[in-house]
């Protein structure tokens, strides 16, 4: 590690792996509650599990990007972090408001929640994925503000590159467009038109931003391709990305109120989303072969390959799969878009956090890389991760089209509750995919835990 | 890549087309903004639709259901469910008043929320107004 402060990237590293695993296991419940529907009932409902399981998802992401600009922005800019001390305190801040949260919707009835937290103030909970009570959001605001401002002042008063800009503009991005959360409209079609300002221009647009700037950073590092060569691919993606991405918003706004226009525009800059994908894929494999050195960390360039191809896969394809308007008449709403976001999230967002994780975390605990028996079992934990999301998504996908037949095209719909009953295989396929992707998780942190004594 | 395409170019390309699609998008809303008022049945938004709207998110709602497509899959989609119970909000409140409060043995039940005969009808009404939002023609059938 070159810079000492580059060490608080573990708490959040940590931290994001014990919410990973938070979030698996709601994922596991609400699984099963499709096909065992009073699993748990009334006790979790499968909304507050559902709730705990994208919210968990979100604040592991959150705290994963947080960790890699804390160890990435000190190296590149080549001084110390501005404030370690501000980034051990917003840590705790931010676990604790995370937990606390989250045991908010455990532990008493969400509308409870809302009345404790004085929602009635300034009502922004009770859309999805925004759940948090408005206090949260708050303390979300205030956490990033002080991210930004830390990681800001080392960006400004150290080197400049191509890597950090990019990341600062997306961090700063995700602050910005986080604010259309607090804007809760009474006209339902404006809520759901500037709902969608946070949720897409967020995964769809500014994240993506931090996905190349990390990714470009773990291939710099692993494959001692030249930083120009890298740089002009980074550039290139992520101008196909907002170029693509920002009116490709398009694809939300084709059935909640907002003008048919928005079936063109939307559906074609949405077949274009693609390309920055493939783009990525192309890059990471091409910075592969190119590299000028074998990095002993052969588990950081896997995790780095298959955030390309996965993010393809799951953003690329299953996007592309329903996003003409003529096609997502039918399956808008159905477990196609489960599937989608299922693959996307990981592909994209988990595997490149753990990308980063895999590359820095050996470094912090003092060695280039892990043993040879920790990297076999990490890697082992990437395919059976990878694999059985491949498979959740797969299931989703076929009960999605089944569902849109039997209860859309069919020239006898069936009711929403007599269709689910007859996916039900489809449902228990992918709650076993679950378990091992789960069995996946827990090999992958065991990894942590072995071979230290022979380390490289 | 090609040594003709320089890092400056691939810089500009990002700056350039990043502020183009952005201002582009902006002038889309603001189009929208002027359109949706014709389709967004505003003019049913009474205090009853807006304390009902209140109550469904406070509730959690979407955690389950869908709502002109957006939100959970496990449970019904609720844009046209006014519609598909035969234009009546008094079909929504009783299904709604007479969930089991400790479930359905097996199966997926909504939990019972004890709303007072006002929130009922506030609930309702939102539902119907949302229903009659120009969807587009979306969904393709009245089971949603």
């Amino acid at each position: 590690m070159e810079y000492q402060s580059q060490a608080v990237a573990k708490y959040y590293f940590t931290a994001a792996i014990g919410l990973f695993v938070g979030q698996i296991l709601f994922g596991l419940i609400i699984g099963l509650q499709y096909v065992v529907g009073d699993f748990l009932f009334p006790e979790i409902p499968f909304n507050v599990a559902r709730m705990v399981h994208t919210n968990l998802l979100i604040v592991w992401l959150l705290f994963g990007f947080m960790g890699a600009s804390y160890y990435l922005i000190p190296e590149e800019a080549e001084r110390e972090l501005y404030s370690p001390g501000l980034a051990i305190l917003m840590f705790w801040i931010f676990l604790v408001a995370g937990a606390l949260t989250i045991l908010g919707y455990l532990l008493v009835p969400y509308s409870t929640l809302a009345d404790l937290t004085m929602n009635d103030l300034l009502p922004t909970m009770g859309r999805e994925f925004l759940e948090q009570p408005t206090i949260t959001k708050l303390g979300i605001v205030v956490v990033a503000l002080a991210f930004i401002f830390n990681v800001g002042m080392t960006v400004l008063q150290g080197r400049k590159t191509v890597i950090n800009l990019v990341l600062m503009i997306g961090l700063i991005g995700l602050a910005v467009f986080f604010l259309f959360s607090f804007y809760n409209p009474t006209n339902l079609v404006q809520d759901k038109f500037w709902w969608w300002w946070t949720v897409h221009l967020w995964v769809e647009g500014v994240w993506e931003l931090i996905l190349g700037a990390i990714l470009a950073f773990v291939l710099i590092k692993t494959t001692g391709v030249d930083r120009e060569v890298i740089e002009k691919w980074l550039y290139i993606i992520i101008a196909m990305t907002l170029i693509t991405g920002i009116i490709g918003t398009g694809h939300h706004y084709y059935w909640i109120g907002t003008p048919e226009y928005w079936q063109w525009w939307g559906s074609i800059f949405s077949a274009m989303e693609p390309i920055p994908f493939f783009m990525m894929t192309v890059f990471a494999f091409t910075m592969v072969n190119k590299r000028k050195r074998e990095h002993p960390n052969k588990a950081a360039v896997l995790w780095a390959l298959g955030t390309g191809v996965m993010a393809f896969l799951g953003a690329g394809v299953w996007g592309f799969l329903h996003t003409l308007a003529p096609v997502n008449y039918f399956t808008h709403g159905t477990q196609i878009t489960a599937a989608h976001g299922h693959m996307a999230f990981y592909g994209a967002y988990a595997m490149v956090v753990l990308a980063i994780i895999s590359y820095a975390m050996p470094i912090i605990r003092g060695r280039a890389a892990n043993s040879n028996k920790a990297q076999v079992m990490e890697m082992w934990s990437f395919w059976l991760m990878t694999v059985s999301i491949t498979f959740i998504t797969l299931f989703l996908t076929a009960a999605g089209i089944l569902q849109t037949w039997l209860q859309r095209i069919s020239e006898t719909p069936m009711t929403f509750m007599a269709t689910q009953d007859q996916l039900a295989l489809f449902y228990w396929m992918r709650e076993i995919a679950g378990v091992v992707f789960l069995i996946g998780l827990i090999i992958y942190i065991m990894s942590f835990f072995v071979g230290d004594d022979e380390a490289a | 890549m090609d040594e003709m395409f320089t890092k400056s170019m691939a810089r500009n390309i990002f700056y350039g087309g990043s502020l183009f699609f952005f201002l582009l998008f902006l002038a889309l809303t603001f189009d929208t903004m002027g359109v949706v008022p014709q389709r967004d049945n505003h003019e049913n938004i009474t205090p009853t639709v807006a304390a009902g709207k209140m109550l469904w998110e406070k509730n959690n709602c979407i955690g389950c259901h869908t709502l002109l497509g957006e939100g959970a899959y496990f449970a019904p989609e609720l844009g046209n469910v006014y519609v598909r119970f035969g234009n009546s909000t008094e079909a929504i409140k009783g299904f709604i008043k007479s969930r089991p409060k400790d479930g359905i043995p097996g199966r997926r039940s909504m939990p019972q929320f004890n709303f007072s005969d006002e929130e009922l009808e506030q609930i309702a009404q939102f539902l119907k107004y949302a229903s009659e939002i120009n969807t587009a023609g979306w969904p393709p059938n009245k089971m949603g």
